[in-house]
């Protein structure tokens, strides 16, 4: 796409833009064949088979490959959902592991040789992601402590004195129920576009030098070694941006769970 | 039908989701969210479980042992003081017995030379008796042949013959 751009607008560089995240459907006209999408469904066969071959035997004196399964999950279990959430951990431990692996492998994609596109650059993705953390950390809220009570204790929190309701009142429902669930999905969003798109600048923009003038070419190595650069910086932010998502996720939890917010 | 769109008007709203995208995204995530679930994070916790118990039975077998080891010795410490109590018992008992031997064997022995020497006195006694007496017959026959010979009469009857020796003797004894 991007090549047929560049020749039908002559020599002149296009920076990369939003289009470049609007893949055509590979096969077709059926939007369901899009790369994000296919990159989805490969996650979750990648991510279920490393784990299902990883966890099959469970073993008490752990192979290698069980033990590197082992560490991802004991990881999100004891440094996410036990130590957020607290003894009812378990019951959230299988919903933070999905979310955690799934994000960081469709992360990563973004950085993976031939495959090179962040899944998370699209927002329905994000949007799916944070609707249903969304939907689980107020229905275990509504659960635990009865649909009066807690939305009582969201809009009129304890403590507080009266006057205060007038400001605190509306900030609580902001918060609770719009602005927690959107900056879940567009930081996620956000970081995967904007990592994407510095990539594309340096790598294209390197290419294009590499057609130019002599001088032009000989600057091209700096572009791409750039390039290089921010791809392990993007892979830093891929795997925080994976924790991160899940951290908050339990900590939304934890605090649907607590008696008093 | 929202990228056809978008495409066709030449402009992108990244913040615009696609209506496949989001349905995709929800299947694969309520997939995978099952799948771990169901095969993975049991297996796992499997795992973690069955660590946890072969630490901790290593630990109680190992507490075990060194409570049975602590018994043991007690015991042989315990067998091993009453055996000693036991043997100075034993040896306290053989002395007094010993003593007792002792005595009893030196009392056996005093009677028995009380005995051994009143034997020996009876047995004096009695030959000194005899002695007497054979002596007393022989003098009295000597005496009777010499006062014969000397008065030449003939003292035949035998009764007169003795009361003279016995007048004989007593005049002796008195004499003497």
């Amino acid at each position: 796409m991007r090549v047929l751009l560049r020749s039908a607008e002559g020599e002149g560089f296009v920076p990369p833009s939003t289009k470049d995240f609007e893949l055509p459907p590979i096969f077709g006209d059926n939007v369901y064949t899009t790369k994000p999408i296919l990159l989805v469904f490969l996650s979750v066969i990648l991510i279920s088979v490393f784990f299902i071959l990883s966890a099959r035997k469970a073993a008490i004196v752990p192979s290698k490959f069980q033990f590197a399964g082992e560490s991802v999950y004991s990881f999100v279990r004891e440094n996410l959902a036990k130590e957020v959430i607290g003894h009812e951990f378990m019951r959230f431990v299988p919903y933070l592991f999905t979310l955690f692996t799934f994000i960081l492998v469709n992360n990563l994609f973004g950085i993976i040789p031939l495959i090179q596109f962040p899944t998370m650059s699209h927002v329905s993705f994000p949007y799916v992601l944070a609707l249903s953390t969304y939907l689980v950390f107020h229905y275990v809220g509504i659960r635990k402590q009865g649909a009066f009570k807690y939305f009582k204790e969201i809009l009129f929190m304890p403590g507080v004195p009266k006057a205060a309701y007038i400001l605190i009142t509306p900030l609580e429902i902001l918060t609770f129920f719009v602005v927690r669930p959107l900056t879940l999905s567009l930081r996620l969003f956000a970081n995967m576009f904007a990592g994407h798109l510095l990539l594309l600048v340096f790598i294209l923009g390197g290419e294009h030098l590499l057609q130019g003038v002599i001088g032009l070419k000989l600057i091209s190595p700096f572009a791409f070694a750039i390039g290089i650069v921010l791809t392990f910086f993007e892979f830093m932010v891929q795997c925080l941006q994976a924790y991160i998502f899940t951290l908050l996720a339990a900590l939304y939890i934890a605090g649907a769970l607590a008696d008093e917010h | 039908m929202q990228f056809v769109n978008l495409a066709a008007e030449g402009k992108v709203n990244p913040l615009i989701p696609h209506t496949a995208e989001l349905i995709v995204g929800a299947i694969a995530f309520t997939l995978l969210f099952l799948v771990l679930r169901k095969f993975v994070v049991p297996m796992f916790e499997k795992a973690f479980t069955a660590r946890t118990e072969a630490i901790q039975g290593g630990i109680e077998r190992a507490e075990k042992a060194q409570v049975e080891a602590q018994r043991a010795l007690n015991q042989y410490t315990e067998q091993l003081s009453k055996a000693q109590s036991e043997a100075q018992t034993l040896r306290e008992e053989a002395r007094v017995q010993g003593a007792a031997i002792i005595e009893d064997l030196r009392a056996k022995a005093q009677e028995e030379a009380a005995r051994i020497t009143a034997a020996a006195h009876a047995s004096i006694e009695a030959e000194r008796q005899q002695a007497v007496t054979s002596l007393r017959n022989e003098v009295g026959a000597l005496a009777v042949e010499l006062a014969s010979k000397i008065v030449g009469e003939a003292l035949d009857d035998q009764a007169r013959q003795s009361r003279i020796v016995d007048r004989f003797l007593e005049d002796l004894e008195k004499s003497k």
